[in-house]
């Protein structure tokens, strides 16, 4: 499909603006700091634009086609309601920086959720703030690092502690606030090993990271050992939420023996991923770390009205601008009100049934990494069936996508062999898990009936086969009015391959 | 309401095959010891009807700039939305995606993330743009620690002028680091202080961070701080407002290095703070130290055209803790919005939008200046944000405005203790001549 650049033809136009009945003063902008030429954004007609978004939408894969298991991003159904309240004038129009008597409806809102939040995780505190799971890693890491300074070792507790199996954001994350990390392997059972644990713990130690259930989806039934473990050294216990979903209801972080946290919104609590964004990623802390959260964080006054509360003088400072990603926040607690208790714990009940039967499901050519019982997700190691017919997990993902179904997470945890990550979340119907499995199925077929075919793959997709090694060998990051940008092709003949 | 689709007769079947009696049974893993064991104290879910019943309730509690007539600023501006933004956006094809991590099945996301970095490094004059930050602060923030990296030094300089909220992100993200944050001053009128500057800026600073216009709405001698950071082997970093940049001369024109803002203005509605989205565009020779995800196009098998995520070992799922960020997912959809809104304004729409703001801007600036007991702050040029000092305190003023259905002339003295009292108005395209003779009429009444 041409860009939307290629298309712009000169004097085309969607909306235009009224001119002010008198001009700004000659000179208001001096003539030295004027732009010189404008801008060069496309010029298209409103119809030709409309066409080119839906053209994009068509080649879009999306929760909205089928079945997202994804490992690790929780691509459940997105309820179409809370695009609804979202868009609520009363919540979409708000200005952050209005007076609080004229934005009561939205504090509320907010210390609602932050409660909710509390109640589901077992914190006494959360701070709405961080914008995504990222930067709530970032907030709660920067909380640890401004408890152990307030204590005066910060310059002694210099490591964090991050299973190998930890997403990427994690060590990424304590690098950033500024920490050596450590890194602990998993046990035979996809455990944190204990015992290794044990050797790396130090009064050196600031903290641990660790996802419960791990990036493997198996719940650590050592968590209270390693929670002691940490505790005794001196560390604090930091728990990243990206997989919250199996859990609600059957156990909390604050239940686990952890200090601090962060929620993905969009993962657990639905709200959609938008292509890449947005999120929201609220830090939740137990009480003794509460000084330390960004503000201001919205309160309800002994009077029933809704203000803000100043940062404390210990907290971390100021994470993202005004109250963080709130129109997120808003959907979120539209799910919470909507599922409600029983609804969450239900949630995780499906989520792992689901993944577990999927598990099932998918058989010898996909066998799980480790020999246990998963919660909402599973990573299975399809290594055999690459020794048999040279066939990779990518090809097999591409594979996946000419079944349409989105392929699962790839190579990732990166300590398992041809790793395909598989999260079908709870709103996947039994119909659907069962074509999920058949799609497997045809697809291990596949590879050793015609492996070429699945190495070509996908065949249906917009386009086959990227060649993403060209895209960072030879950059084109934008359009270059003029240069070469490799050129829309339908015939495939194009000369400079 | 449920969004489940399992029936009894589902669950019972799945576990069946599964040979387990019941559900419990996987959760055996979970120790007795940290189980909730009671219900969550959150009340029973709610019907469809009753959420937005709810939600409406809450929503109906706030006064929005539906109702209220802004004039507010400092961070954020009500500007009108093209309705091509919300059915483009309210699409399911791009709303409910991820990441485009399997690219071929994920083309419209990443051509329009690449029309985006296409747009924004036009708008700015930069070389290139990356595919967004969470806001404008964290693209702020996230261009120091750039420049730390890329210059080995360790100290970052920052105009006062610079947004606040922005310089609060700065120093929040500086502590993991250990950068050294210093803060220069302006002079009365908003505008940089460059003598103060030239002493602030020395060989071990890496950035010098500046705001063109500044949070005061002043154009900034932007070219000539660029000139004393390149002097002394800094990085010029730029916090610049996309609107203006249709008339002020861009970022890489007077040699700014790295290019960020914040791009609520780029059709994005207030949402109370967000979801907006930041902008960092910069020079070629930084492209390995961007933060965040950046789309390159490239081919198919077949010869055709696609697009990809490009440069990934810079990022933090391959290079873990040697990534030059942490950022994982951004603001995507929020990128897609922008990139709506810019394209159907077009290079003219855009201009006459930035003109009818600074035209109308100016004229509520003239009448204001001309109430008695209410004066502008700074002689200087400015866009469409601008100080006003008055007899009466702030407060007074704001709720008399209030009482008028206006919201505006936030007192800037909390994060500017030298400048208590003075207030910032926004002027934008979406005000008409009539709102603004009722902000003159209510200021003047504001005064008896």
């Amino acid at each position: 499909m041409n860009t939307i650049f290629e298309d712009s033809r000169p004097g085309r136009r969607g909306v235009w603006f009224e001119a002010a009945s008198e001009s700004a003063p000659e000179g208001a902008i001096p003539a030295a700091r004027r732009r010189r030429a404008p801008p060069a954004l496309p010029e298209a007609a409103e119809v030709d634009l409309l066409r080119h978004y839906v053209g994009l939408s068509h080649m879009n894969y999306s929760i909205a086609s089928g079945p997202y298991p994804l490992g690790s991003c929780t691509m459940k159904y997105n309820p179409v309601v809370n695009e609804r309240v979202a868009a609520l004038a009363g919540f979409a129009a708000l200005h952050p920086a209005q007076p609080v008597s004229t934005v009561q409806g939205a504090l509320r809102l907010m210390v609602e959720l932050e409660a909710a939040l509390c109640e589901i995780t077992g914190m006494d505190a959360f701070s709405l703030q961080p914008a995504a799971g990222a930067q709530g890693e970032l907030t709660g890491m920067l909380i640890i690092r401004a408890y152990h300074e307030q204590r005066g070792e910060l310059e002694q507790r210099s490591q964090v502690i991050v299973p190998d199996s930890a997403h990427g954001t994690n060590p990424a994350t304590a690098s950033m606030a500024g920490f050596e990390v450590v890194a602990v392997p998993s046990d035979a059972r996809g455990n944190v090993d204990r015992d290794a644990l044990r050797a790396r713990v130090s009064e050196r130690t600031a903290g641990l990271m660790l996802t419960n259930p791990s990036t493997l989806g198996l719940f650590d039934d050592g968590i209270e050992e390693i929670a002691s473990i940490v505790h005794a050294a001196g560390g604090l216990l930091y728990y990243d939420g990206a997989n919250m979903n199996p859990i609600l209801g059957v156990t909390r972080p604050g239940d686990m023996g952890f200090d601090v946290m962060h929620l993905n919104l969009h993962k657990t609590f639905s709200t959609p991923h938008g292509g890449g964004g947005p999120g929201a990623g609220p830090v939740g802390v137990r009480a003794f770390l509460r000084p330390y959260l960004p503000g201001p964080r919205p309160i309800r006054a002994g009077d029933g009205a809704y203000g803000l509360e100043p940062a404390s003088d210990a907290s971390i400072g100021r994470v993202r601008s005004f109250f963080g990603n709130f129109l997120v926040l808003v959907r979120a607690y539209a799910y919470i009100l909507a599922q409600g208790g029983d609804g969450l714990r239900q949630v995780a009940e499906d989520a792992v049934l689901s993944a577990n039967y999927l598990a099932h499901r998918l058989g010898s050519d996909f066998p799980l990494a480790y020999d246990r019982t998963p919660m909402h997700e599973f990573v299975a190691s399809p290594a055999a069936l690459r020794h048999e017919t040279g066939i990779r997990a990518l090809d097999l993902a591409k594979g996946l996508c000419d079944e349409g179904i989105h392929p699962p997470t790839v190579y990732f945890p990166l300590t398992v062999e041809e790793a395909m990550m598989v999260e079908p979340t709870e709103t996947e119907s039994k119909e659907r898990l069962d074509q999920v499995a058949d799609a497997f199925a045809r697809v291990a077929a596949l590879a050793r009936a015609d492996a070429e075919r699945l190495r070509t793959a996908p065949h249906t997709a917009p386009v086959s086969r990227l060649d993403e090694a060209r895209a960072t060998r030879r950059p084109d990051l934008r359009y270059r009015a003029g240069q070469s940008l490799p050129p829309h092709d339908p015939d495939g003949t194009a000369a400079d391959r | 309401m449920s969004y489940l689709p399992h029936t009894t007769e589902d669950r019972e079947a799945m576990l069946a095959a599964l040979g387990l009696d019941r559900v419990d049974r996987l959760f055996a893993d979970v120790p007795a010891g940290v189980r909730l064991g009671r219900p969550l104290a959150l009340a029973p879910g709610m019907s469809e009807a009753a959420l937005v019943r709810y939600m409406s309730q809450l929503a109906g509690q706030n006064q929005a700039t539906d109702r209220l007539v802004s004039f507010l600023g400092g961070g954020a501006t009500d500007r009108f939305i093209p309705s091509m933004v919300a059915q483009v956006v309210g699409r399911a094809e791009f709303l409910t995606a991820y990441t485009p991590y399997q690219a071929e099945i994920s083309q419209g996301t990443l051509q329009a993330i690449w029309e985006f970095q296409s747009m924004m490094a036009a708008l700015t004059g930069m070389d290139l743009a990356q595919a967004s930050m969470y806001d404008g602060a964290s693209a702020v923030a996230e261009a120091a620690l750039l420049a730390a990296a890329s210059t080995g030094r360790g100290r970052v300089v920052v105009m006062r002028s610079v947004d606040p909220q922005m310089r609060a992100v700065l120093r929040t993200y500086a502590t993991g680091k250990r950068l050294e944050v210093v803060e220069v001053g302006d002079r009365g009128d908003g505008t940089a202080d460059l003598d103060a500057a030239r002493a602030a800026v020395d060989d071990r600073t890496a950035a010098l961070v500046l705001a063109d216009p500044t949070f005061y709405g002043v154009l900034e001698a932007a070219p000539e701080l660029a000139a004393i950071a390149h002097a002394a082997g800094a990085l010029a970093i730029a916090q610049v407002d996309p609107i203006a940049l249709a008339l002020i001369e861009a970022p890489g024109e007077w040699g700014a290095d790295i290019a960020v803002g914040e791009g609520q203005s780029l059709g994005l509605a207030l949402g109370f703070g967000g979801p907006w989205l930041g902008f960092f565009a910069a020079r070629e020779s930084l492209v390995r130290r961007l933060p965040g995800r950046l789309a390159g196009a490239t081919f198919d098998q077949h010869g055709r055209r696609g697009f990809a995520l490009t440069f990934q070992t810079r990022e933090q799922h391959i290079r873990r803790a040697k990534a030059t960020s942490n950022i994982c997912t951004n603001q995507g959809l929020l990128a897609l919005a922008a990139s709506v809104y810019l394209a159907t304004l077009g290079p003219q729409g855009l201009t006459e939008a930035a003109t009818r703001s600074l035209d109308l801007a100016h004229l509520a600036a003239r009448r204001i200046d001309a109430l008695p007991g209410y004066r502008l702050v700074s002689p200087a040029p400015f866009f469409d944000e601008f100080l006003v000092a008055s007899d009466r305190p702030a407060a007074a003023v704001q709720e008399s405005l209030l009482r008028h259905g206006i919201v505006g002339g936030t007192d800037i003295g909390a994060d500017y203790p030298e400048r208590a009292g003075q207030m910032l108005f926004a002027v934008t395209e979406a005000r008409t001549e009539p709102e603004i003779d009722r902000l003159v009429a209510a200021l003047e009444e504001a005064r008896a």
